[in-house]
């Protein structure tokens, strides 16, 4: 079972779904492609179960599951599978939220421009394509799956999403191609280097790692990946596209979108930027640490003010993956740590808020926070899941997303207490504009317009189960993930310090002052 | 005096010579099959004789050993007129297969109710009794046949030419019967003819241009040949005036045939005003020749004078990617669209031409641009021929209906189409998974090899620029709802579906599995010296 192709399986089997899905006859009940899609996803999410039971977290080698053959020769492109820690928990986060979006969004793709069963055809092929981003230890094949994704999304979006759909995902498209299209050049640029070499050209992560790209060049390069990571994951100041997006997506997209594929960006971060270019990595930190910082409190005031609730939930996203990208580029263990976990957690939490807060959206029919009111005694049920997946998002202590903020705080204060102090704002300003939102919601009288209002019905709440499950357990206990992604961290610091020993040891001298 | 025969190796220009003598043929058969039996007689001889050639092409191609890892360099034949090498034989292939799909958009009959999409009678006033009359006839000028022919005789000539006249007939022998064609559209005939002026008006004065260059780079060097002229540059005789300002005229030349900016201001109005199957095919084929014979003239003839001639052609291909895509953006028209679009692409051309390096600076396995300009054309001949397909067969009742404005909601009218289209739109918007994209890759991993960073940049952003006013289109195909009645598909012959069909697979598998064409490609792009 060794020689098993875990993750092609898992990359191939959601988009053979959705190739069934789609060819379903018209005349089939219109519950059976959900059925499908579902029974896809679950099956996959089971294979995948087995296969992280079987992942080594104390193996030696970086990759495991992995695959590889030739694909393009001339460009020295393969087709290159395997995961370490962090890839394998953003494909285990993937392949969970998967099925629960599917099930959260049974009746989301009926009111569309197409039939439902291109809804969850696109639906498996986006999850597939996201296995495949995640899973790709080779640069160009990478590139191949991270501008894939860009179509599945945009049709989900252009097809199935709110009033001003068609133009949230053209917005949406032109700004990932955009990003695309730089990183393109760095793509194209490590061609050029690595055909420098003794090896010939090659896009083998593990291969690149050993090429030296000289100061300059390597500069470049990183900043090729960089901008096109800050747009995906999105970071102030190319992260306009996410709440005019998430405003017009159905919230199932909307989760996928935010869980998963920005996590492209900062995923890529650690896997590109990091790795494959440490000096210009350390080059970049203070402006890097400075824009993160400024996403965190950014965001946070934006989503204070946002009267949308999915806009609001974009804001906070931003401001996130400001904690995330701080904590991978304080280049310490906790930062690091941290950072990867955030990554699980915010996928958790944030597809928790979208899909509950989709559920209330789509029962008064508005998305505005001040058409709501007293919802908690209509619908007790639904009020609790958003109390939970507001204070996960907050993070509560107790909840899982605490632990890895803390991670990131402990290690954005190794490096400098000034973006630490700012940081922590970030707190503070959560638990406003989440308590808020409930408040403005949930309490108070109940208004005529919510009066009627059914509570969560028990495909809803097994959707969301799940999730609030894990949001749990892991706050209590986040070992298992952390043990998983520690090696990884571990291999990019090693990275980071390779050529030059400076930065680690200022945070330690200003520890010995103290 | 005595007369020595030139010496010609019928066998291996076999291809040339089967493709003209076709040609030949068909005008005998114009002149004796009677009308009634004209087209099919024109289209079973056409078809077969582009068959024989492209068996022809390929058993010339086996005699240097493709699939070899040394690959003989080919062959110079003709007393010197011919290098039959890698480059050539494969464009050879190339065209031979364009021409098979662009004959079977000339033969498509069921769009106009039975009759070709050619004038009835091209000498008729447009608007007169006489052309009514030839309508009603149900006349069809079956001349196109032939004209293809003598138009396909000299694409393989173009890039296979290695002196500066067989160059320049090769021009006008693909040139002519071109302008000729332009001018046959059944409908909208004065757009027509007014399309073939200008392309015979501006294509004269482009070969005058030519011409000249041929004067003074035989001024120069003393020689028309492409290694003698190699050679002058090599030792630095002669006076640079006369070289630098042969080279600029004969690029003139040559540009203006690619369609690059400056020399670009026909594409529109030809590409719009032709009858579609014969924009579809000349679109498609003429790049590949006219990229072949560029290769060839500056790589080998000028390749010692590299450092003159690339900062001019630095400038041109910036020029003509920002031409082509910024003016894309505010078209109305379908064929306008992709006239500019196929200007954007002649610069992203050129950018893989600007990958040109010294032998030694190449290291084995490495991609070249003579490989990478060869494929890019490859890739995007055959998804634009099934452009023009699907462009000609969305019609009303007065024809086609190119205005952008009719194309809404299409997707909701026939998804097939409309979906097919979509393809081969991301497909030359370069989006991954199609040859859009390994054709991009290839053109601009040449050229920043070469060290042109800011042509690749630059390149980037009008691709970023082009993808928009392609998601345009797409977005205007299935998001919009359609006009009035909205546009509709006629369902085309199996002739038009199958250009279609092999349009988009080409297009999917060049983009997945580009690999074993590369290599081949890597093999045998190698020009004789």
């Amino acid at each position: 079972m060794n020689d098993f192709p875990w993750l092609s399986v898992l990359l191939l089997l959601p988009i053979v779904g959705a190739v069934v899905v789609a060819a379903l006859p018209a005349r089939v009940a219109p519950v059976l492609p959900k059925q499908v899609a579902l029974g896809t996803s679950l099956v996959t999410l089971a294979i995948g179960a087995v296969m992280a039971i079987r992942y080594d977290a104390g193996a030696s080698e970086q990759f495991q599951f992995t695959e590889q053959a030739n694909w393009i020769e001339s460009f020295g492109a393969h087709y290159a599978l395997g995961v370490d820690g962090v890839g394998l928990t953003l494909v285990m986060l993937t392949l969970i939220l998967a099925p629960v979006v599917i099930l959260a969004s049974w009746n989301d793709g009926d009111g569309g421009r197409w039939s439902p069963k291109a809804f969850f055809a696109w639906m498996l092929a986006l999850e597939g394509l996201s296995v495949g981003v995640f899973a790709a230890t080779d640069v160009f094949l990478f590139y191949v799956f991270f501008e894939a994704t860009l179509i599945p999304v945009y049709f989900l979006i252009g097809g199935y999403g709110g009033v001003n759909r068609a133009r949230a995902a053209v917005k949406f498209l032109l700004f990932s191609l955009a990003g695309g299209l730089i990183m393109l050049v760095s793509v194209i640029g490590l061609y050029v280097e690595s055909a420098k070499t003794e090896g010939g050209a090659t896009y083998l992560v593990t291969e690149l790692a050993q090429v030296d790209f000289g100061t300059d060049v390597g500069r470049w390069l990183f900043l090729g990946f960089f901008i096109a990571f800050a747009i995906k994951a999105p970071m102030f100041p190319v992260h306009t596209w996410l709440p005019d997006t998430t405003a017009s997506a159905t919230p199932g997209t909307s989760v996928l979108l935010v869980s998963v594929l920005d996590k492209i960006g900062t995923f890529g971060m650690i896997r590109f930027c990091l790795e494959l270019f440490p000096e210009a990595s350390r080059w970049a930190t203070p402006v890097v640490v400075v824009l993160a910082v400024i996403s965190i409190v950014y965001g946070a005031f934006m989503a204070i003010g946002s009267d949308n609730i999915p806009r609001l939930i974009a804001y906070t996203s931003v401001s996130h993956f400001g904690f995330i990208v701080l904590g991978i580029f304080v280049m310490n263990s906790q930062g690091l740590s941290g950072a990867n976990l955030y990554m699980f957690n915010h996928g958790l939490s944030t597809a928790a808020l979208f899909l509950v807060t989709g559920f209330l959206i789509s029962r008064r029919g508005s998305a505005l926070i001040s058409d709501y009111g007293g919802v908690e005694k209509v619908a007790p049920v639904l009020a609790g899941i958003f109390l939970v997946a507001g204070l996960s998002s907050l993070s509560l202590p107790g909840l899982s997303p605490f632990v890895s903020e803390f991670l990131v705080i402990v290690g954005a204060f190794a490096y400098s207490k000034v973006a630490a102090a700012f940081a922590v704002t970030g707190i503070v300003l959560a638990a406003i504009y989440i308590l808020f939102m409930y408040q403005r919601t949930m309490t108070g009288p109940t208004s005529d317009a919510v009066a009627g209002m059914k509570d969560l019905n028990v495909r809803e709440i097994a959707s969301l189960a799940p999730v609030l499950l894990l949001i749990v357990l892991l706050g209590f206990f986040p070992k298992p993930v952390l043990d998983v992604v520690d090696p990884a961290v571990d291999h990019t610091l090693s990275r980071v310090d390779k050529h030059d020993r400076a930065p680690e040891v200022v945070p330690s001298q200003e520890g010995a002052h103290e | 005096m005595k007369f020595t025969a030139p010496h010609i190796e019928y066998d291996l220009v076999s291809p040339i010579l089967i493709v003209l003598g076709v040609a030949v043929l068909g005008v005998l058969v114009e002149a004796t099959v009677p009308r009634a039996r004209r087209y099919l007689v024109q289209v079973a001889l056409t078809g077969v004789g582009i068959l024989a050639a492209l068996v022809a092409a390929f058993i010339v191609l086996g005699r240097i050993n493709p699939t070899s890892d040394t690959p003989k360099p080919g062959f110079i034949v003709a007393e010197g007129a011919l290098a039959l090498d890698g480059p050539t034989l494969y464009s050879w292939v190339l065209i031979l297969v364009l021409a098979f799909l662009g004959l079977l958009l000339f033969a498509e009959r069921r769009l106009e109710g039975g009759v070709t999409a050619f004038a009835g009678q091209a000498s008729a006033l447009p608007g007169t009794e006489a052309e009514r009359q030839a309508s009603a006839k149900g006349l069809e000028h079956t001349e196109v046949f032939p004209l293809l022919m003598f138009a396909v005789g000299g694409m393989l000539m173009f890039p296979a030419a290695n002196d500066l006249l067989t160059l320049f007939v090769a021009l006008e022998v693909l040139s002519l019967p071109l302008y000729l064609l332009c001018g046959l559209a059944r409908r909208r005939r004065l757009l027509s003819q007014e399309a073939a002026l200008k392309y015979f008006m501006l294509g004269a004065f482009s070969s005058g241009f030519f011409v000249y260059g041929i004067a003074l780079v035989y001024g120069y060097a003393g020689s028309m040949q492409f290694d003698r002229i190699a050679f002058a540059i090599a030792s630095g005789s002669g006076s640079d005036a006369l070289l630098l300002g042969g080279m600029a005229m004969l690029a003139v030349g040559l540009l203006f045939k690619v369609g690059a900016a400056p020399f670009h201001a026909w594409t529109p109005d030809v590409y719009q005003g032709a009858p579609t199957p014969v924009t579809g095919f000349m679109a498609a084929a003429t790049k590949v020749a006219a990229f072949g014979a560029l290769l060839r003239l500056f790589y080998v003839a000028f390749g010692g004078a590299r450092w003159d001639w690339e900062p001019m052609f630095w400038g041109i291909a910036i020029l003509t990617m920002v031409v082509g895509s910024v003016l894309a953006l505010s078209q109305t028209d379908v064929k306008r669209l992709l006239a500019y679009s196929s200007v954007a692409h002649a610069g992203f051309l050129l950018t893989g031409f600007l990958g040109a390096r010294g032998l030694g600076e190449i290291n084995p396995g490495d991609i070249n641009p003579v490989q990478a300009v060869l494929f890019y054309v490859t890739t995007y001949g055959l998804t634009t021929m099934a452009a023009f397909a699907i462009v000609s067969i969305v019609r009303d009742g007065s024809g086609e209906v190119t205005h952008l404005s009719r194309w809404a909601g299409l997707g909701k009218e026939s998804p097939l189409v409309a979906g097919s289209f979509a393809f081969l739109l991301l497909g030359m918007a370069g989006i991954p998974l199609t040859s859009g994209f390994t054709g991009k890759w290839a053109v601009f991993a040449v050229a920043s090899s070469a060290g042109a960073w800011p042509v690749v940049v630059v390149a980037v952003l009008m691709s970023a620029v082009a993808a928009y006013f392609y998601i345009r289109l797409i977005v205007l195909m299935f998001f919009a709802d359609p006009v009035g009645d909205g546009p509709t598909v006629t369902v085309p012959s199996l002739m038009t579906s199958s250009v279609i069909g092999v349009g988009v697979l080409a297009t999917l598998l060049l983009g997945v599995v580009p690999g074993p064409l590369l290599d081949t490609l890597g093999r045998i792009a190698q020009f004789i010296r």
